[in-house]
């Protein structure tokens, strides 16, 4: 994690933080009801997604089962993904490590959100998305209740446990055939204080989460996620056909397409809590356009920088 | 054996007859004083003086101080004189916070002493039955189980496939059946009538305790008059549990305006602010925003908030006992 003079912009300056695995996100499905509903092949496009939202929806089919309950936003997830597919990812980034003069409420970002509010319209996400946690959404994709989940690789080794087989996973289609792809792809980091006890023991410790066999071993199968350190170091082996395979691949396909992007929820303190659950909860519940959202977000935004 | 908790119960609630009490304080006064100087009561009295300065005093004189500061909790501060309480005032998203923890004062204090009052004159009606200990048991339980267990346990009885809506449904209800936490419209009334149930024990508990220092005589002569048990109730219960109905109300107001845990285990403020109220609005300006001056000065706003809706109650209620 690089950080500017004085803690701004992210993503530039010196050095603070070093990531030992980074995350993939991006949609989970059912394998038995993608089956029910013809779906042979990941779609390729936006409009083939909502071909299979409108055909789930059609069988009676939960066609997104996604968490937006209490001060977790679960919609953020589909929302970043089609702000993804409409536009590039450079400037939603920028917005994330809050270069000056960044905005959220640029055009293709409304055409997102306006997508967005569409699938809710329409009636694509479970209709008590909004009393249902992270926990739950989970709980009930596990048992098979809903065909999509968006969400990220570290639920793909508890899928793979929990539902062998029953689940797959892709990429955010883009907006148009062969356009390049995004997610949000965000490394874990750590850093070592300046006044740590045991500073040694410490880069010990991550030199070792980096580079050992083992240590890399349980990033994959247990967190599910790529794990970083040098480019030709050892990568576990993963069953073909699993989600951890898929979510892996991803992640190449990420990194050939330059598409990985920080989480919108992670732009300041608490544009999650304070600005895009709230919103994205009025939305659901028809109280908030997908104008209001963007620019009340930014300035939510603004408001917070200012501090 | 009832009968001993039940006066344990009269103790707590300070309504004992005051007279003899004050005479016997008077004498003890009189009588220590001859023997030992007064500066040895303040020694009695200091331990729990000291964690009083420290852990109360001294935090709400810290809190006043933020509040005239913009301060992220970190760095260096700037004073900002009144600007932190003329944001608390002018926010509508702030103020917000406030209209709803008066909205649930009916859920907290109104419902509960209410159904308080009639439970507790059924209850006592049927003072020696099993069936009466039953239900001081059942009323009583929600104030022994952790408010976060409960918090859940409504949580997944109030969903959209919850047991609420299980009900609904059979009766035909359908229409009705919704996620009743995640809905708009009626998340506030859904996390106020989780208040209700853990409150509706403790009211009842009170009350009975004080009904059972009401003198039987009263009752036996009332009825040798002719009075049904609603014209009882009225002129022989109710103006003698004054009292108690000024602690009930003052100790539920201050539940609703200082509400945190039972919201913030149902709704964390959601949906979109619908439930958001003082208590987890501080929390999360100070913890999540970082902005200590605003949090504390929305904390000093509730705790005179708090002040001016208790004193007036406890003024009435006192009133007519001096």
């Amino acid at each position: 994690m690089r950080l500017g003079e004085g803690g701004r912009p992210r993503g530039e300056g010196s050095l603070y933080a070093m990531g030992l695995n980074f995350s993939m996100t991006g949609i989970f499905y059912n394998t038995e009801l993608a089956e029910q509903i013809g779906m042979t092949e990941p779609p390729q496009t936006l409009a083939e997604l909502d071909d299979l939202l409108a055909k789930a929806k059609a069988a009676g089919i939960v066609p997104i089962q996604q968490f937006n309950g209490g001060a977790t936003g679960g919609l953020a997830f589909p929302l970043q993904n089609l702000m993804a597919a409409y536009g590039p990812p450079g400037p939603i980034n920028d917005w994330i490590f809050q270069k000056p003069g960044a905005t959220i409420d640029t055009p293709t970002n409304l055409k997102a959100a306006e997508h967005l509010a569409e699938w809710i319209e329409k009636g694509y996400f479970v209709k008590d998305a909004n009393a249902i946690d992270y926990a739950k959404m989970m709980s009930r994709f596990i048992d098979g209740d809903g065909l999509l989940i968006f969400d990220g690789d570290w639920e793909s080794g508890n899928l793979d446990k929990q539902m062998p087989g029953k689940a797959g996973f892709f990429l955010m289609p883009p907006a148009e055939e062969g356009g390049a792809r995004a997610a949000m792809s965000a490394p874990l980091t750590y850093g070592i204080a300046e006044r740590a006890e045991n500073a040694d023991c410490a880069a010990f410790f991550l030199n070792w989460v980096a580079t050992d066999e083992t240590a890399r071993r349980i990033t994959v199968e247990v967190g599910g996620s790529h794990p970083m350190g040098p480019a030709d170091a050892y990568m576990p082996p993963v069953k073909e056909g699993s989600v951890t395979a898929a979510t892996l691949a991803a992640g190449a396909t990420i990194a050939e397409d330059n598409g990985a992007m920080d989480f919108i929820a992670n732009a300041t303190g608490s544009i999650y809590a304070k600005g895009w659950t709230p919103n994205l909860q009025k939305m659901v519940a028809g109280e908030q356009t997908p104008k209001g959202l963007l620019e009340t977000v930014q300035r939510q935004y603004e408001s917070e920088l200012e501090n | 054996m009832a009968g001993s908790v039940r006066d344990a119960i009269v103790d707590l609630t300070e309504a004992r007859p005051e007279a003899s009490s004050r005479r016997r304080a008077r004498s003890a006064r009189r009588s220590a004083g001859l023997r030992t100087p007064a500066w040895v009561g303040w020694l009695f009295v200091a331990p729990a003086l000291l964690v009083y300065l420290v852990f109360v005093l001294r935090p709400l004189v810290a809190t006043f101080e933020y509040s005239l500061y913009r301060w992220n909790g970190i760095g260096p501060s700037t004073w900002v004189g009144l600007d932190n309480y003329r944001e608390v005032f002018t926010d509508p998203e702030l103020l917000k916070t406030i209209t709803n923890a008066f909205e649930l004062i009916v859920f907290f204090s109104v419902i509960p002493v209410l159904l308080g009052l009639g439970i507790a004159s059924v209850i006592r009606r049927i003072a020696t039955s099993r069936l009466a200990l039953v239900g001081r048991t059942v009323l009583f339980l929600p104030q022994v189980i952790p408010l976060v267990a409960a918090g859940i346990a409504w949580s997944w009885m109030l969903a959209d496939d919850g047991f609420v809506n299980q009900v609904l449904r059979w009766v035909g209800l359908d229409g009705v059946a919704r996620a009743w936490l995640g809905d708009f419209s009626t998340a506030l009334p859904a996390v106020g009538a989780i208040g209700a149930w853990v409150l509706l024990g403790l009211v009842t508990l009170l009350l009975l305790a004080g009904m059972s220092k009401i003198d039987p005589v009263l009752y036996e002569a009332a009825r040798m008059d002719g009075a049904g048990p609603l014209r009882e109730f009225f002129h022989v219960t109710l103006p003698s549990l004054r009292q108690e109905i000024g602690v009930c109300v003052t100790v539920t107001v201050i539940a609703a305006l200082a509400s945190f845990d039972i919201v913030y285990v149902s709704t964390q403020g959601g949906p979109g602010n619908a439930t958001m109220v003082p208590g987890l609005e501080i929390y999360y300006q100070a913890f999540s925003e970082r902005r200590i001056g605003v949090a504390s000065a929305l904390a000093v706003v509730l705790m005179v908030l708090v002040l001016v809706c208790v004193l007036p109650i406890q003024w009435l209620t006192r009133r007519g006992e001096r």
